[in-house]
């Protein structure tokens, strides 16, 4: 009996401690968030294999089919089709495509851009500083979405008008935060010693200013990803982001509003996508800063 | 602290004159502003006649200085849907934008501050995953997903609230969540994190010490510092409630300046369009003038930099 007892608990408390094991895995590393990525960059690129359907032809004898789980479902739509009669899983795969390809472009041109800029800027001091500084000003000053509006209705939308409205409207936070870093390490004493040993003004942004400031600005990369699907999701779903036939998570929301009564899940999905993706962004710049950086908790 | 001020009220002046040269240059591109009131097939005579009134004649900066020195004194153009003045358009316009940013303001108080104060007092506890989740979700749900879910619960499904336009304080419910929610998150996460300092904090445990009430102490005399954190930040939460007001009104049909602005740019209607990227950049600068400033004054260090 006792013994019976001393063995179950020792099996309670060994089960428990698996489960505090696990739980402190989850707490230390971001297990889901990485599963959320790691999913939209397998969809991303194997798009055409894993959508069931097209995404783009749509079957309007097959309009607004409810989702599997329904009695009326059928396993051919997994999450039920829209009222042209697409499927939704499909366009949800291809949505993650232009989602991620669109923010991949923007973070790399709008990242080299505002770190380099911020680094010339935080280095050099004086004039350019002051002019490059206020241009940054200028840029969050101005109401972004309006003006894209603007831009993308007289230029017309297209994928290139996109991405340029998106890079200037991110380049800035990568900017400031090169500019303070910059301005921190020029200070050290390293530098000094590098500018005492002659290497140049080159030299020194790129092999002494450049790899101290590049943990912060991977930090700002990952939760300026969240921001940039964000936007773009808007924009798409005012109708002036990628045009139309292309699958945008946007633009599916935006289809689907007139019908919610009727199949709430054309909406539905794609914002789920949307949700997932941001929350996953959030997290990992979240964990990367607690990681990287802890300075910029106060952020 | 003079200094200063002029200094980033000169900047501001240039902001606006820069946002409206983009503008002006904007509406140009968008082809020759003729084409607007007139057809192709009007004679040449006509056309050049209007050209002239226009002052399409002389140079592009020539233009522009005409076209600045009216929009100075308010006069942006004859709006091309509703053929008075751009102004008078967008004027009416307002009370319906500043009502649903009271709302919204409303909602992200009262929700932000009692949350954040309650999930920092109660670290770890189900309230603190109840605000951490709120705060997540408010930070990465897309607003416009946000509005339609809303509508699809409560309007659809509960019949609760009615989804659209504006009305009694029932039809301010869901735009002013809608609106509201990302702004509540900030709020909540400046709030909890500024209350877990100062909980922390030597005149808190003095307080305590003295016996004080638990109430009192976090009501009181922590709340008064933390709530700082977010006043500071006002500025930017109302601007931002201008850019999201473009996003909920085209989701709730709300007649505000967000709606005219969307409808305005799909119908060409460029007399209002600049107008109101005008009036928006204006706002934005003054709101950001105001948040500068005020920090300067509460931290010296600011005006000397």
């Amino acid at each position: 009996m006792t013994e019976e007892a001393v063995a179950s608990s020792g099996v309670r408390t060994s089960m428990g401690r698996l489960v505090i094991r696990v739980f402190r895995f989850f707490r230390r590393w971001p297990v889901i968030p990485v599963l959320i990525v790691m999913m939209l960059v397998v969809a991303a690129v194997f798009a055409p294999w894993l959508a069931p359907h097209d995404p783009i032809a749509g079957d309007l004898a097959k309009r607004n089919i409810v989702p599997m789980w329904y009695a009326k479902g059928s396993s051919e739509y997994i999450l039920g089709t829209d009222p042209q009669g697409r499927d939704i899983i499909s366009r949800v795969i291809y949505g993650a495509r232009i989602s991620l390809l669109i923010s991949a472009i923007v973070l790399g041109l709008g990242g080299i851009l505002g770190t380099t800029l911020g680094l010339v800027s935080g280095y050099s001091g004086g004039m350019i500083d002051e002019v490059l500084m206020r241009f940054v000003d200028f840029t969050l000053g101005v109401p972004f979405i309006l003006v894209a509006l603007v831009v993308a209705v007289v230029f017309g939308n297209s994928l290139p008008i996109i991405i340029i409205l998106l890079i200037v409207f991110s380049w800035n936070a990568f900017a400031r935060q090169a500019r303070a870093e910059a301005l921190r390490i020029k200070t050290l004493d390293y530098v000094a010693q590098a500018r005492v040993a002659g290497a140049s003004q080159f030299r020194i942004m790129y092999k002494h200013l450049f790899p101290g400031v590049m943990d912060p600005i991977v930090v700002v990369a990952t939760w300026r990803v969240g921001m940039l699907i964000l936007t773009e999701a808007t924009l798409s779903f005012l109708g002036v982001g990628v045009p139309e036939p292309t699958a945008t998570w946007g633009s599916m929301v935006a289809g689907g509003r007139d019908y919610i009564a009727a199949a709430w899940w054309v909406c539905f999905f794609p914002g789920v996508a949307i949700l997932l993706t941001v929350l996953a962004f959030n997290f990992l710049g979240d964990w990367l800063r607690d990681r990287l950086d802890p300075r910029l908790r106060q952020l | 602290m003079l200094r200063f001020i002029v200094r980033r009220v000169a900047f501001s002046v240039l902001i606006v004159l820069g946002a409206s040269a983009f503008v002006f240059g904007l509406s140009r591109a968008a082809g020759d502003p003729r084409l607007l009131y007139l057809t192709e097939y009007v004679t040449p005579e006509i056309w050049d006649q209007w050209g002239k009134a226009m002052g399409l004649d002389k140079p592009l900066v020539a233009q522009y200085f005409i076209w600045l020195s009216k929009a100075v004194r308010g006069d942006f153009g004859t709006s091309l849907r509703d053929q008075v003045n751009a102004l008078t358009v967008i004027a009416r316009r307002v009370p319906a934008t500043a009502q649903l940013a009271a709302g919204a303001f409303t909602f992200a108080l009262a929700v932000g501050i009692p949350l954040g104060v309650l999930s920092a007092v109660k670290r770890g506890s189900i309230l603190d995953y109840i605000g951490r989740t709120f705060a997540l979700l408010g930070q990465a749900m897309p607003a416009f997903w946000l509005g339609i879910m809303l509508v699809l619960l409560f309007a659809v499904q509960l019949d609760w609230l009615p989804s659209a336009r504006r009305g009694g304080i029932s039809h301010f419910i869901l735009p002013s969540i809608t609106l509201g929610w990302p702004t509540a998150s900030g709020i909540l996460r400046l709030v909890r994190s500024a209350m877990l300092e100062i909980l922390d904090s030597e005149y808190i445990k003095f307080a305590r010490a003295k016996g004080v009430s638990n109430a009192l102490i976090v009501w009181k005399h922590a709340l008064r510092n933390a709530i700082i954190a977010p006043l500071t930040f006002a500025g930017m939460m109302l601007a931002a409630f201008l850019t999201g007001a473009v996003v909920t009104e085209t989701v709730f049909a709300w007649p505000g300046l967000g709606r005219l602005a969307v409808l305005s740019v799909f119908s060409n209607d460029f007399p209002v369009v600049t107008g109101i990227v005008m009036l928006f950049t204006v706002l934005y600068v003054i709101m950001n003038l105001f948040v500068d400033v005020a920090y300067a004054y509460i931290d010296p260090r600011i005006r000397y930099q």
